[in-house]
């Protein structure tokens, strides 16, 4: 990358990376906001959050963010001041504004075109919530001027303004008691005067009193300046900005450029123009001003000091200022992705290197009691323990791609017209980020599937005596060394004689088929298919469940649906918690090496004479347990060997998948189960269908992982006794 | 750069392929391995011998004389794995043996006579002469075939 | 003349913005992520001038400059506060809890540097 020199372009992404988190904060500070919660700190980490992504565009020069987070932080800000309470419709248009806030970020970080329209429509709205709220809508767009900047290695002299001759001010200098409490110094003053010219210093101490009458804290002295400067009386002002109010200041231009001016300016300015880039000082016109705080000197040390004891205590418009802090963020370091890669990969090195180490110090025939054994047994510990840590590297919570999924039930909801409800359960459960990453576009056509074709229209849900909203459930949760990830809707369950009669019509299925529930419900995942009676906007055309599977078996994972008429449906996703590691079992075939998944296994039988029975030429079952259960020989499926091989003795693997239908594997021995590293293998390798990946053994030897489910789909053989047509014969249609 | 144009030198790699000399340009060549036993891949064409562990890192492995249509000879501990590098990609060439680097010019390079019936001919950029050996230069991306769009 | 500077801001951006205006000037820079981890990083630390946020979790920009004006070694240290808000009523809050001057977002690096030369220099 060309751009790793340039830091403001590295500043810039790690901007967009720190919106991202924003804006998640935001999400959940309007989620809890939503459901009630009063805790001040709930509307300020929302007004925070649209605040720095304000500061940032500011500063990257994004007008349009700006100007849309400007006026939200401005509503924001009305509801932390308590000056407004969003009604149910308050809140939903806040999280329209946060969703239309994450469009402006990425499409300022992608560079796409910006909505603009919506921004206008939204800016409508809110602009009309702070109307309604009898809040006068101030045009701030003028006091926040987004600075395209860059930051310039050589800084740039910015007194270098044309200026005529020289001039000659007298400038009389009396610091305020509280010009000290703010950290101002006035020798710092006085010697950034004299960078302006020629200056003649003198200390006026007529007012110091005997040391008896001496207070420590109050200033007597005072300075008279002579200044010969190029430079003009803003300029000089400029010097004493942060000091306006806090001292008695005149400058009178005795002669030069600027001298006729010089009665007009006050000595003090109370608002004078602090370093923005825009403002430009107009001393003419606060005469009043200065005239106000002319007095200041007499009454305002006793004022200040009061307000300054019991400032924070007392005011109640700053909650933040003395609330009991929450638990401290937790510290994060932000790390390379590719650093983890490497060492993910490193880690992996090191586990097939200590498996070899294993093998060779075994077969040198050791005792188990020698502390070569022992000292392995330790480093096979430490392996373990530093795998599970670099795993965990990558593991986040699933909380980001909630988040968006609520987005995705409001939009499609909205488009729909129905009114639906989005619960999530288990946001904290932590799945690798690659797999959060390639989770989101499924998830995306599961919540919108469930929304469009899952859930009734309302009328049907009020006849069928059912609540008015729909409730989408997502859950995620880690159940026995996978993450299941569940999307479940309380609508009317799948119309089953619809499916199948679409099914028979479309030839997916035979028409004097007799299909369980479960195998209607699994038709939905056959390529093409689409239960919708007609194609809606949302669902779309071409992507169907097949698509969603697909996706999900490329991520190590399975997908299978449950669902009760009148009740509702249930798509289950189990997948891996990390696409790294793969507890497995070891086997041979035919003198190849292969690795199954261990969970898919069940238990492990020899066969009997009698146990296998011919279906039909080339299809076999074998009796388990009084049922029959579909026999593939790996052996043959993967090409190793001509002809099956299920005599009496063979080992038999009984496999169950995901959809809950069993198959028989013939194997010719099982050598170990032990968790190995996952090589991934692209299609360069010319991957059949079925091998899911590779593995280094602990005698350097690669082994290939299988995908059983995915063999048994591509065989060819019919996985259910009627289900005429494989997915593999649909797919050539 | 232009007056290294004007020599163009050239190292190939040569090396035996069913009793025939091939060459590759040795920029393409990263290392080359002694022969070590495969992982075959279910299914995939008969000139993939399988995969092997190349450091940690699972190696495709091409056996090249299955490639160029050449009888293919019985494995033995003499014959070698060229890893080449094309696109980013590692790949593991099966060949014979290794027999020599040259140094030639592009001068020396004669096209090929297009003989486009001979697929093993099609793979061959160009050919030149060594000692009156006639090598082949081998055209690297037409030998490794870009299988994203072969598994279509 | 290379100063030592405190940084408080709790958005990444703006912290990494003001390290990149400061250190090519020569400054050491030091960052907190709010007012309580200035407070703890100020601990550490001799800063010629401290630039603070106002808007922050756990401990404010108010809260912050407070709690620094009631060190004894840190009464004199100017406080710039770094704000979006130009509002005059933000830049008095600031300076009755002792700030020293004030910058306003988005800044422009070289001014930042001057004004901290101005009040540290």
């Amino acid at each position: 990358m060309s751009d790793q020199n340039d830091p403001m372009a590295e500043i810039r992404a790690s901007f967009f990376i720190e919106c991202e988190e924003l804006l998640e904060a935001l999400q959940d500070g309007l989620q809890e906001l939503d459901d009630g919660s009063e805790d001040p700190e709930t509307i300020n980490v929302v007004f925070r959050a649209v605040h720095s992504i304000k500061g940032g565009a500011g500063a990257f020069g994004l007008e349009a963010l700006v100007r849309f987070a400007h006026r939200y932080e401005t509503v924001m800000d009305e509801v932390r001041n308590g000056n407004m309470h969003p009604d149910s419709e308050a809140m939903k248009l806040f999280f329209l504004a946060a969703d239309h806030l994450s469009d402006l970020v990425r499409a300022c970080r992608d560079e796409t075109p910006l909505p603009e329209a919506t921004s206008e429509e939204l800016l409508e709205r809110l602009d009309a919530l702070l109307g309604e709220h009898g809040v006068e809508e101030e045009e701030e767009a003028d006091d926040f001027q987004p600075l395209g900047m860059g930051i310039s290695l050589d800084l740039p002299d910015l007194d270098a303004e044309p200026e005529s001759s020289l001039a000659h001010y007298t400038i009389r200098f009396k610091p305020d008691q509280e010009l000290f409490a703010t950290g101002n110094e006035p020798q710092q003053l006085l010697r950034n005067l004299c960078g302006l010219g020629e200056a003649k210093i003198s200390c006026v101490t007529t007012e110091l009193p005997n040391l008896e009458s001496l207070a420590p804290e109050t200033p007597y002295v005072e300075w008279l300046i002579e200044l010969d400067t190029e430079a003009a009386e803003p300029e000089i002002r400029d010097i004493f900005e942060f000091v306006d109010g806090l001292c008695t200041l005149e400058i009178t231009c005795v002669s030069g450029p600027s001298a006729e001016d010089a009665g007009d300016t006050g000595p003090d300015l109370p608002d004078a123009p602090s370093l923005e880039a825009t403002a430009t000082p107009d001393v003419s016109t606060t005469p009043a001003a200065a005239e106000d705080t002319r007095t200041k000197p007499e009454d305002a040390p006793d004022k200040v000091v009061t307000l300054k004891k019991d400032d924070p205590a007392k005011e109640p418009a700053d909650p933040e200022a003395k609330k009991a802090a929450p638990p401290a963020a937790k510290s994060v370091v932000r790390v390379d992705l590719e650093r983890i890669e490497r060492l993910v990969n490193l880690v992996g090195e090191l586990v097939i290197n200590q498996a070899m180490l294993s093998q060779s110090l075994d077969e040198a025939g050791l005792s188990p009691h020698s502390d070569a054994m022992n000292g392995l047994e330790e480093f096979q510990r430490l392996t373990r323990d530093i795998q599970d840590s670099v795993m965990m590297i990558r593991a986040q919570p699933v909380k980001s791609l909630f988040q968006r999924m609520s987005r995705i039930v409001r939009e499609s909801s909205a488009a729909v017209e129905k009114e639906v409800r989005l619960v999530t359960e288990g946001e904290a459960t932590e799945v690798d980020k690659t797999v959060i990453e390639r989770l989101s576009d499924p998830l995306t056509h599961m919540i919108r599937n469930a929304v469009d074709h899952g859930l009734e229209p309302t009328e049907a849900r009020q006849t069928a005596g059912k609540s008015k909203a729909g409730t989408v459930t997502l859950t995620a949760a880690h159940r026995s060394g996978r993450v299941i990830i569940e999307v479940s809707d309380d609508g009317a369950g799948i119309n089953r004689e619809r499916v199948l009669e679409k099914a028979v019509s479309k030839g997916l299925v035979a028409p004097d088929a007799n299909l369980s529930d479960g195998e209607i419900d699994n038709l939905l995942f056959l390529p093409g298919f689409s239960t919708a009676a007609q194609v809606s906007s949302l669902s779309g055309r071409g992507v169907g469940m097949d698509v969603v599977k697909t996706s999900i078996q490329s991520l190590g994972g399975r997908i299978s649906i449950t669902s009760e008429k009148g009740k509702g449906t249930t798509f289950s996703i189990s997948l891996p918690l990390t696409l790294a590691v793969l507890d497995g079992m070891v086997v041979n075939v035919a003198g190849e090496t292969l690795v199954l998944p261990l969970n898919v296994v069940v238990e492990t039988l020899s066969l009997g004479p009698d146990d296998v029975q011919m279906l039909r030429p080339g299809s076999y079952v074998v009796r388990v347990r009084g049922g029959f259960v579909p026999l593939y020989d790996l052996g043959v499926m993967l090409g190793y060997r001509a002809h099956r091989k299920t005599d009496a003795g063979a080992i038999v693997l009984l496999i169950s998948l995901e959809d809950g239908s069993r198959a028989a594997l013939v194997i010719d021995g099982i050598q170990d189960q032990r968790q190995v590293v996952i090589k991934g293998l692209d299609d360069s390798f010319y991957r059949a269908p079925g091998i899911a990946a590779a593995t280094i053994l602990g005698d350097g030897q690669i082994a290939l992982i299988l995908d059983p489910a995915d063999i048994i789909a591509g065989s060819g053989h019919p996985r259910g006794a009627d289900l005429m047509l494989s997915e593999r014969k649909i797919a050539n249609e | 750069m232009s007056d290294q144009a004007q020599t163009n030198d050239l190292e190939l790699l040569t090396f035996r392929v069913a009793d025939q000399e091939y060459s590759l340009d040795i920029m393409s060549v990263r290392e080359i391995r002694g022969w070590t036993r495969t992982t075959p891949m279910p299914h995939a064409p008969d000139f993939m011998r399988g995969v092997i562990n190349l450091r940690g890192t699972v190696l495709p492995v091409m056996d090249l004389a299955r490639r160029l249509n050449l009888p293919s000879q019985e494995t033995n501990d003499r014959n070698v794995i060229i890893v080449v590098k094309l696109q980013g990609t590692l790949t593991g060439l099966l060949v014979d043996a290794v027999s020599d680097i040259v140094a030639i010019t592009e001068d020396d390079l004669q096209i090929p006579p297009d003989i486009s019936s001979d697929p093993s001919l099609s793979v061959v950029r160009a050919l030149t002469v060594i000692d009156d050996r006639m090598i082949r230069v081998l055209d690297l991306a037409a030998v490794v075939p870009n299988t994203s769009d072969e598994a279509a | 003349m290379s100063l030592t500077i405190l940084a408080v801001d709790d958005s990444r951006t703006m912290r990494d913005m003001i390290r990149m205006a400061l250190m090519p000037a020569g400054f050491t820079v030091h960052l907190a992520d709010d007012g309580v981890h200035g407070i703890e990083v100020l601990g550490g630390i001799e800063p010629d001038a401290i630039i603070t946020d106002i808007n922050m979790p756990r401990m404010d920009g108010f809260g912050f400059i407070d709690a620094v004006r009631e060190q004894e070694g840190h009464r004199a240290t100017p406080i710039l506060v770094l704000t979006t808000e130009s509002a005059p009523e933000l830049k008095m809050r600031a300076r009755e809890a002792g700030a020293t001057g004030w910058i306003v977002k988005p800044f422009d690096p070289a001014k930042l540097v001057k004004a901290l030369q101005m009040v540290a220099g």
